[in-house]
């Protein structure tokens, strides 16, 4: 039903962005144009007062146009998002970017079909506006343990794999060129040589898409997906210098020198620019803190900033990004508070998503659009060598490679890498990119790209899953890290540094140790702000950990999960105090009771001063599932209480570790101490009690003793029980109140509301938000 | 090749110690190349700490390493070298310890009947576990724990803070409810980790 909604308004959709391909591509639009005759008309006829009737609703499309069509554009890409993921079938077969790229095609028939000229990739729009935010949330996201530690294996495949890819397909396909009987001859080795490397690199937008879905375990992942992004330097050398040596017609011996050289210049310069606006970034966070709303926006700002900075130098941009991403996260979230993380992570994952989904379709448009010059041999050729190369470039590598390495490269690893190495949109810009003056052969190379592009994401992509099934590929370890684990990993770092001092042995651990007493030492003082710089690693994770699970146990025990918390009256018995507080496998009570629990709550908070009669009718003291009930409100104490250390931690991303203040510790321990749990003496009488927590209802609750009470200990409430109700001890109805009876029925408002004010308490508000 | 042979004639015991400690098994292959380069770095690196030239270190010998001494940790590194009772370490004995943090050879056929290699990951484990447990009764308690946590984390922490750490860690860890963390617990709670990879130095391979 949803699916056929869906499908209606997705075709109303594209309905609509054909007419306006239509309307903007005829010369002026025809609205516009009677516009302005008219009111020339008007002033040519100055004397004559023929006023024309004020215009109530006229249609001006010109102006809007385009930003109008973007937004198509990225309403049609969302909404095909939305799509497959209503399909679920569909979408464990078949990757995402494959059914896009479909998409992408069927809408560039459409177009076509009308007549109109669609759309094409173009580079500038590609490069500046699509790609970063992708980069950007592979890079703040980045996994810098395991990447380090893999450094030299991805550093590896990405520059001399790719070297090799480029010069082995660009040879091969110069000398299939060269063959007779294809008329190809035209091709030139530089121009062979320069498609090679357009090809070889392997594409961090495809890689991402494809990876994400199969959930690999994270050292094949890292390998692949570093090596796409780190190739980006080759590539752009690569393609710069291929590019001069066409125009400039020979090579020396001091070209290729200088290839290398310009090489290191723009990997290490790219990385120095993002180093730098990424610590700009970490240091103007720091003195954010009393306007955190913009926050995030800085995040963004600076690191676009690096990669349009590279990009004006001709650095490889990406590299800029990923080094800004990186350096300025460690110090960014000590700074900001919870919200802005939360707000900075989801934007990035909206806007990368969006690229990336956008980057798809126009791939598949473009392929309906570009100007095709089909070459079997050529695109044959292309594709074999491509493969080949991938597959012999690993092999050879990881040869090499496993001298080196402590864990070593099984053949699995090999297959799933070389498998793994897609083709993507970045290979089809940069050819689009192409002086076809310089190269008459564009539409051979586009072609040919847009074929391997194709193959890579449409067969490597929809079959990588099952064959990683098949081979039994470990995956990816879904569990948190526990305190242990960090402790001890600590613990061992610090040993290996000794032993390695002992050795005398200048290694990983000295240099790493090193790096990480320089950091405490300096760079922390300056870029983060106040106690937060002295608060060690263990600490802050801690503190995280506590966070998070205080996080859960409020989500967990949320009110309006309360009725279907309570348990069945037999089961109540078993209940263990201990219980964690993730467990829900609590059966599930009947319908009838549960509206009769919630009348009972709902009518003692509402009518106050009618709440004993009620207490008299539904007499609560036998019931049995009043232990249960006991339970869960110990359990929405201990939430107050977290509630409490919640909003003072929405400071800080993690909480600032308060040097002698006990309270907070103590909350701690009781928030992570299942022993807390245990029940706490209830009361003789089996009741439930229902008390107020404020002050400042006199109306309502017309017991002065209550209020000198709580006047005397504003924080009173937060010690006695959630939500509790009491059953008066004499069963009679009582008007008037004196200090001297016996307690009073109090209330005490749900978690999640804001506070009372005397009108509510009349209000007809249910009991469970 | 001869001036190896003839440094390594004046380690004693030479044939001994790389058996046991697998450094460079003496195979049929041509191992003249590489066999004991290690043992003679380690020897070089051993008469370089033992300054007075007495043939066996003592403690302020490793103390006079300065990064030790920045350590967290270094004092209980130093004092796993020294079995106990002991006031000096022999090269034999070094070479053994150092041995632990082989890297794991994959390719080991698995004889039945010898004893595991000395850089197993067990062993390896069993050694982290000694550093832990500095009263050798075989579990770490929570004092040790604590005092542990201590020498980390310096005095930027309260002693609240710790002990709440030090309850939470016992409390995952500890299976068998007896408040302390036994060698097959601490095995269990780092059994995710990679300690092959995390407590190797490529140097001693």
């Amino acid at each position: 039903m949803e699916l056929k909604m869906f499908i209606l308004v997705l075709g109303l959709l594209v309905g609509s962005l054909m007419p306006l391909g239509g309307a903007s591509g005829s010369p002026g639009s025809g609205t516009g144009q009677d516009e302005c005759k008219k009111n020339n008309g008007d002033e040519k006829n100055g004397n004559k007062t023929t006023k024309k009737s004020f215009p109530v609703l006229s249609l001006n499309y010109e102006n809007v146009r385009l930003p109008f069509e973007i937004s198509l554009w990225v309403l049609l890409a969302s909404l095909m998002k939305l799509g497959f993921h209503l399909m679920p079938r569909l979408s464990s077969i078949v990757p995402e970017s494959c059914l896009l790229i479909v998409v992408g095609l069927l809408v560039g028939g459409l177009i076509k079909l009308v007549g109109k000229a669609p759309p094409v990739l173009e580079s500038n729009i590609f490069f500046f506006y699509l790609l970063p935010p992708i980069i950007l949330d592979a890079g703040y996201f980045l996994p810098i343990r395991q990447f380090t530690e893999n450094l030299g294996t991805i550093l590896m495949f990405a520059v001399v794999g790719t070297l090799w890819n480029a010069f082995f397909v660009g040879g091969l396909l110069y000398g299939v060129c060269q063959l007779e009987g294809t008329n190809l001859a035209g091709v030139n080795l530089l121009s062979c040589l320069l498609f090679g490397s357009v090809i070889s690199a392997v594409d961090p937008v495809a890689v991402l898409a494809v990876f994400e879905e199969i959930h690999i375990n994270e050292l094949l992942h890292i390998l692949v997906f570093g090596e796409s992004l780190l190739n980006d330097a080759v590539t752009v050398v690569l393609y710069h210098l291929f590019e001069e040596f066409t125009n400039a017609g020979t090579i020396t011996v001091t070209d290729g020198f200088l290839g290398i050289v310009c090489f290191l210049v723009v990997s290490l310069g790219g990385i120095v620019v993002g180093a730098i606006y990424g610590i700009l970034a970490a240091f103007t966070s720091r003195f954010t803190s009393h306007t955190r709303v913009i926050e995030p926006l800085f995040i963004f700002v600076y690191s676009y900033m690096a990669y349009l900075s590279a990009e004006v130098f001709h650095l490889s941009g990406i590299m800029a990004l990923i080094a800004c991403g990186a350096v300025m996260r460690p110090y960014v979230e000590a700074n900001i508070s919870h919200k802005s993380h939360t707000t900075i992570k989801y934007f990035l994952k909206m806007w990368s998503s969006v690229s990336d989904t956008l980057i798809f379709i126009f791939l598949g448009v473009s392929t309906v659009a570009g100007p095709h010059e089909w070459n079997w041999i050529f695109v044959v050729a292309t594709l074999v060598f491509c493969l080949v190369a991938r597959v012999l470039g690993v092999i050879g590598l990881t040869f090499v490679i496993n001298k080196f390495r402590i864990v070593k490269l099984t053949s699995k690893d090999q297959f799933i890498i070389a498998y793994g190495g897609l083709r993507g949109a970045i290979a089809f810009s940069l050819v689009y990119l192409l002086n076809p003056k310089h190269f008459p052969m564009r539409n051979m190379f586009l072609t040919a790209i847009i074929t391997v592009i194709f193959f890579t994401v449409f067969v490597q992509g929809m079959t990588i899953r099952p064959l990683v099934d098949l081979l039994a590929v470990k995956k990816k370890q879904e569990t948190k890290r526990s305190i242990n684990e960090e402790i001890h990993t600590q613990f061992l770092d610090h040993l290996l540094t000794g032993i390695e001092d002992i050795c005398g042995h200048y290694g990983h651990h000295h240099w790493k140790d090193k790096l990480n007493r320089f950091n405490k030492k300096y760079v922390k003082k300056c870029l983060i702000a106040g106690e937060r710089s002295k608060e060690p690693q263990l600490i802050a994770f801690y503190h995280k950990m506590e966070m998070k699970q205080a996080i859960e146990l409020v989500e967990s025990g949320g009110g309006s999960k309360l009725p279907s918390a309570m348990p069945s009256t037999v089961s109540m018995q078993n209940i263990q105090p201990k219980k964690p507080p993730q467990d829900r496998a609590l059966p599930q009570l009947s319908k009838a009771r549960e509206e009769e629990i919630r009348k009972i709550l709902r009518t003692n908070l509402q009518r106050t001063r009618q709440r004993l009669r009620s207490y008299n009718r539904h007499t609560l003291i036998a019931d049995p599932f009043e232990d249960g009930l006991d339970e869960i409100l110990i359990k929405r104490k201990k939430m107050k209480e977290l509630e409490k250390k919640i909003s003072q931690m929405n400071n800080y991303l993690t909480v600032p570790a308060p040097p002698a203040d006990s309270p907070s510790v103590a909350r701690a321990r009781l928030a992570s101490d299942p022993q807390a749990w245990g029940l706490k003496s209830v009361t003789e009488i089996p009741t439930i009690k229902v008390e107020l927590v404020s002050p400042q209802n006199p109306e309502s609750v017309k017991v002065v003793d209550e209020f000198s009470k709580k006047g005397s200990q504003p924080k009173g409430s937060e010690e006695e029980g959630g939500l509790t109700m009491r059953v008066p001890s004499s069963e009679k109805q009582r008007k008037d109140k004196t200090p001297d009876e016996e307690p009073q029925p109090r209330f005490m408002r749900c978690l999640s509301d804001p506070g009372p004010a005397a009108e509510d308490e009349d209000e007809d508000e249910p009991f469970l938000p | 090749m001869g001036s190896t042979n003839s440094t390594l004639l004046k380690i004693p015991n030479v044939e001994v110690l790389m058996q046991e400690t697998g450094l460079k098994l003496v195979a049929e292959e041509n191992c003249l190349n590489v066999s004991p380069a290690h043992i003679i770095r380690l020897h070089d690196r051993f008469k370089a700490l033992d300054k007075e030239g007495r043939g066996h270190l003592c403690p302020h010998d490793f103390g006079a390493i300065k990064e030790l001494a920045m350590n967290p940790i270094g004092d209980r590194i130093i004092g796993a070298f020294f079995s106990p009772g002991k006031e000096t370490v022999d090269f034999h004995t070094f070479v053994k310890i150092l041995a632990h943090f082989r890297p794991v050879d994959k390719d080991r056929p698995k004889e039945p009947n010898s004893p595991e290699p000395i850089n197993s990951r067990s062993n390896k484990l069993k050694f982290a576990f000694q550093l832990y447990d500095q009263d050798k009764d075989g579990k770490i308690s929570r004092d040790e724990l604590l005092q542990v946590l201590r020498a980390m984390l310096g005095m930027q922490v309260t002693d609240e803070q710790l002990e709440s750490i030090a309850d939470r860690t016992i409390q995952e860890a500890d299976l068998d409810r007896d408040d302390t963390i036994s060698f097959e617990e601490f095995r269990k709670s780092l059994e995710k980790i990679n300690i092959d990879h995390k407590m190797s130095i490529r140097f001693l391979r």
